[in-house]
């Protein structure tokens, strides 16, 4: 019962996750490239009850801020100027899932602005970057993720059905793969592309790379669990009654698989958001003003973004539980398989 | 020595005094009488040390050989020229060579060196020096990257020695800017290098590797010792050529440390725990960060202002005829139209791009001369500021309309779309690049940035041709116009919007190297600053290259340097590194 709940938390937690990234355009106030240039790196907004009289505001406002002229880019809070949030505002168009076109975004202020997480160096707010970068990378983990298991499920059934030299050559191909440098290896298809490409498809590209060469690893998993499933009795019932190879694989055989795939699968999926993440820090991600959650840690690279902008590490923080999420329904989900198989 | 009389500057002023007349005295015979250089420089105190980082280690310690910019910097500190620029006024002043005399053509010139002078294993130094040097660095065996401004007119220059202390120069033609020429060329010690040269294995002198005792130079510093990765420790030259005005010879400090830090950052955080007594070549933003801990940390900054380096935005104009770049050569047709960049520059915040990206720290160019190029700015260059209705109004009359979405399209009803090539490794070209995509959506049109690494950029620039726009930033090492002619020249390797050229493909080129080559033979200032002037005019006209923004020279040296006078000249804060003292 307690196994069930966990699994069901878990999935819950991460749904959660994936529907605030998916409405990214509703939750987000503003557009991920729009520029307030009166702004560079202006710290979050605080959300007021109370004015600085002690007066006491049904609705939630904020301040807004002026340049401190004693410290060159820094500001200061404006207790003159009280912008009142507002819910269901009109604002900059967006569509949810390319699809769904809207205007009305969940909170905003009008005028000035409201930063939850501050912004960066362009002026940007870093809170609606971070929903919307959520897209792109966790678009690009699910898909590596896919492609790695897909590849692996096709590879590692091939070589555990059929073994012999097939087997060896399919798994001995297979270190190889773990063997190569994929990073410098990506730089190269980098470089080769041309630059008339799109950044999102380079991007993509780049991912699906990524889920190619990472097949090997589940492809061993899967090839070992078919190995053992040929050799059950039901299967060579099966056979007996003559039923080809393919449908074997496809009704008996593979199927074993399917728990250890959908583990893999939530194993892969943060795996390949964390490569993303490197890609972008690397410089070879998604470019401007695209934002993905590998460029809101880029900016972490430079020491005085370090030193002077906390603000700047929210992305980070909020990344942990994410991943800590995906982490924990890997772990249920392996449970419930081992329990099933039992 | 005693520590207690090294704290009394009086004290071993008056020791050196009385060790250079001792000196004199019992030289007398073998030895003229020595030339000393007698600087303006406030009186400091001897002794101490001064450690700097530089971003990497040497890569030979041959004057002759040196590319890079971290060794030249450590090189430059060991050795001397014959005239140098002083990078506080920018004007050339006597070093090696004590005076000099110019024929009524331009074309001799006549260079009366100091007598006396030692090198730094107390080997005299004569004309002799001086041609063997000279010698080295137009031969073309030996591939030194100076011998390319020793060819004026198409010749190489002609040493002749006159006497043990005069030499004598030939050009080809009259060369508005020969005396600077000399900056930066060190002197060589024939009695050292000459057997080398002669066998053949100058390429292989003075690595790295050799040992301290055979190097001898006539800088401040000497070799003391190279530790691989970490280090390179410099000591007083004892027969340094320049005294100040209480007669002491110079430098003050004992030793000169270099410390290897590859990277910005690194430096700044080695600069702020107080391992580096001097910084340069950093950030606005980290200029920012060490500013919060100035006062206690003793250490003071400076913003000398804008330097030389001028950072731009430019299009692919180079002739595709026999690339395959169809692509590009379609979207050529934009480029090309000058109401197109026009356009783009009036699109252009400069402001924001200060304000931005350099923290306020920079200042706004419409033009390749910056204003701390103080001799050359065109003072009266109009700054229109940004105007999105005089870019508008520009591509209209280019034939450009808007469609339904707002998207910019072409005549031929092509919406325009490009993209702005720069290297990951300069975050604020990066950011340039990213402010102007704002800028440019405004117009309707669609901009990519790419981002990458500076090799892969370079290449596409140099040899494929293979980018649409590309952001850049130059920075000559002198302020004189003739270091920029391989810019502007429509044959110069530096001509980055059109490499292909092989006679002026614009009108506006074509004026542009006759105005270079005239200032290049006018010997007079005035008429000179016109000509240059006129470039600077058809750059921010035609655009060739977009000028936006030049960063301003930020230093920071701890409380206790004395006479610390940084320039916008490299080396910024080393350039009087001879003067500097440890209070």
């Amino acid at each position: 019962m307690k196994r069930r709940y966990k699994l069901w938390a878990t999935f819950a937690v991460l749904a959660g996750f994936h529907a605030a990234i998916l409405f990214a355009g509703f939750l987000a106030p503003y557009s991920f490239s729009a520029q307030d240039r009166d702004a560079p790196y202006a710290p979050p907004s605080r959300i007021h009850f109370f004015d600085s009289h002690g007066t006491f505001h049904a609705r939630p406002f904020v301040y807004g801020m002026k340049d401190d002229p004693e410290n060159y880019g820094t500001y200061r809070v404006d207790f003159q100027q009280i912008y009142p949030l507002r819910f269901f505002v009109t604002g900059a168009p967006y569509k949810i899932a390319g699809l769904l076109a809207s205007r009305t975004h969940c909170f905003g202020t009008a005028p000035g602005h409201v930063f939850l997480m501050g912004t960066d160096g362009y002026g940007r707010d870093q809170f609606s970057r971070l929903l919307y970068g959520g897209q792109i990378s966790l678009a690009a983990g699910w898909i590596a993720a896919a492609f790695s298991i897909l590849f692996g499920a096709i590879i590692g059934g091939l070589a555990g059905f059929y073994g012999g030299w097939l087997d060896d050559i399919l798994m001995r191909g297979g270190e190889l793969f773990l063997a190569l440098p994929w990073l410098y290896f990506l730089f190269a298809v980098r470089a080769a592309l041309p630059l008339q490409v799109a950044q999102w498809q380079v991007f993509l590209l780049l991912v699906v790379v990524i889920g190619l060469i990472g097949w090997a690893r589940p492809a061993r998993l899967i090839r070992g669990i078919v190995m053992s499933a040929k050799e059950r009795n039901f299967v060579t019932a099966a056979r007996a009654f003559g039923a080809s190879d393919a449908y074997l694989l496809r009704r008996h055989v593979l199927p074993q698989a399917y728990g250890v795939m959908l583990t893999q699968m939530t194993l892969l999926v943060p795996q390949y958001i964390l490569a993303e993440v490197t890609l972008t820090f690397l410089g070879l991600g998604v470019g401007e003003p695209m934002p993905s959650w590998g460029s809101l840690l880029a900016s972490l690279q430079q020491y005085y973004v370090l030193a002077s902008y906390w603000w700047m590490f929210l992305p980070t923080v909020l990344l942990i539980p994410v991943f800590l999420t995906y982490y924990a329904a890997a772990d249920a989900l392996q449970e419930r398989v081992k329990s099933v198989a039992l | 020595m005693g520590e207690s009389i090294l704290r009394k500057p009086g004290a071993v002023c008056l020791f050196a005094v009385i060790v250079c007349a001792f000196c004199t005295m019992s030289g007398r015979a073998a030895q003229r009488k020595e030339d000393l250089m007698v600087t303006k420089n406030a009186p400091g105190r001897f002794g101490g040390s001064i450690t700097v980082a530089v971003r990497s280690d040497p890569k030979t310690l041959n004057p002759v050989l040196a590319v890079d910019e971290a060794t030249r910097e450590i090189i430059d500190c060991m050795n001397a020229d014959l005239i140098h620029i002083n990078r506080e006024t920018q004007q050339t002043e006597p070093a090696l060579a004590k005076s000099w005399s110019v024929s009524r053509d331009g074309r001799t010139y006549t260079l009366r060196l100091r007598s006396g002078v030692r090198f730094s294993d107390g080997q005299p130094f004569t004309a002799d020096d001086v041609v063997f040097s000279f010698e080295l660095y137009l031969d073309e065996k030996i591939h030194s990257s100076q011998r390319d401004l020793l060819i004026i007119g198409g010749k190489p220059i002609s040493v002749e020695k006159i006497d043990d202390y005069t030499v004598r120069f030939q050009l080809a033609q009259p060369y508005a800017a020969a005396e600077r020429i000399f900056d930066g060329l060190a002197i060589l010690p024939r009695h050292l290098l000459e057997n080398a040269y002669k066998n053949g294995t100058f390429a292989q002198s003075w690595s790295v590797s050799t040992p301290a005792g055979e190097f001898a130079g006539l800088g401040p510093f000497r070799l003391k010792e190279y530790v691989p990765g970490q280090h390179i420790a410099l000591e007083r030259n004892p027969y340094y050529w320049k005294a100040d005005l209480q007669g002491c010879r110079l430098p003050y400090i004992d030793e000169l440390v270099f410390l290897f830090v590859p990277s910005e950052d690194a430096q700044v955080i080695r600069f702020q725990a107080g391992d580096t007594d001097l910084l340069s070549r950093f950030s606005a933003q980290n200029f920012a960060v060490l500013q919060r801990g100035q006062a206690a940390k003793g250490y003071k900054l400076e913003d000398l202002g804008p330097g030389l380096e001028y950072n731009f935005l430019f299009f692919n104009l180079d002739n595709l005829a026999d690339k395959n770049l169809p692509e590009i050569a379609r979207k050529q047709v934009w480029f090309r139209d000058v109401r197109f960049r026009q356009a783009v520059s009036a699109a252009i915040d400069r402001e924001g791009i200060v304000r931005l990206v350099y923290n306020g720290r920079a200042t706004p160019l419409w033009s390749q001369v910056t204003p701390g190029n103080r001799m050359w700015v065109d003072a009266s260059l109009a700054h229109p500021p940004q105007s999105l209705d005089r870019a508008r109004e520009l591509l209209k009359n280019a034939g450009f309309s808007w469609n339904s979405a707002g998207n910019l399209m072409d005549s031929h009803n092509q919406s325009v779309e490009f993209s702005i090539l720069t290297s990951s490794s300069n975050a604020e070209r990066t950011k340039m690049a990213t402010l102007i995509q704002a800028d440019l959506a405004q117009l309707g049109m669609n901009v990519h940035v790419v981002s990458l690494d500076f090799g892969a950029m370079v290449d596409r620039l140099l040899n494929s041709f293979d980018y649409e726009a590309a952001m850049m930033g130059l920075a000559s090492g002198d302020a004189d116009p003739t270091a920029e002619m391989n810019v502007w020249l429509s044959s110069g390797g530096t001509h980055l919007w059109d490499l292909t050229e092989s006679k002026p493909a614009t009108p506006w080129e074509t004026q542009m190297d006759q105005l270079m080559n005239q200032q290049l033979v006018t010997m007079n200032y005035v008429q000179r600053k016109h000509l240059y002037d006129q470039v600077q005019e058809i750059v921010a006209q035609d655009l060739p290259v977009i000028c936006l923004a030049s960063p301003h020279i930020l230093i920071g040296a701890k409380d206790r340097i004395g006479n610390f006078h940084p320039a916008i000249l490299a080396p910024y804060a080393l350039w009087n590194v001879d003067e500097l003292y440890v209070q």
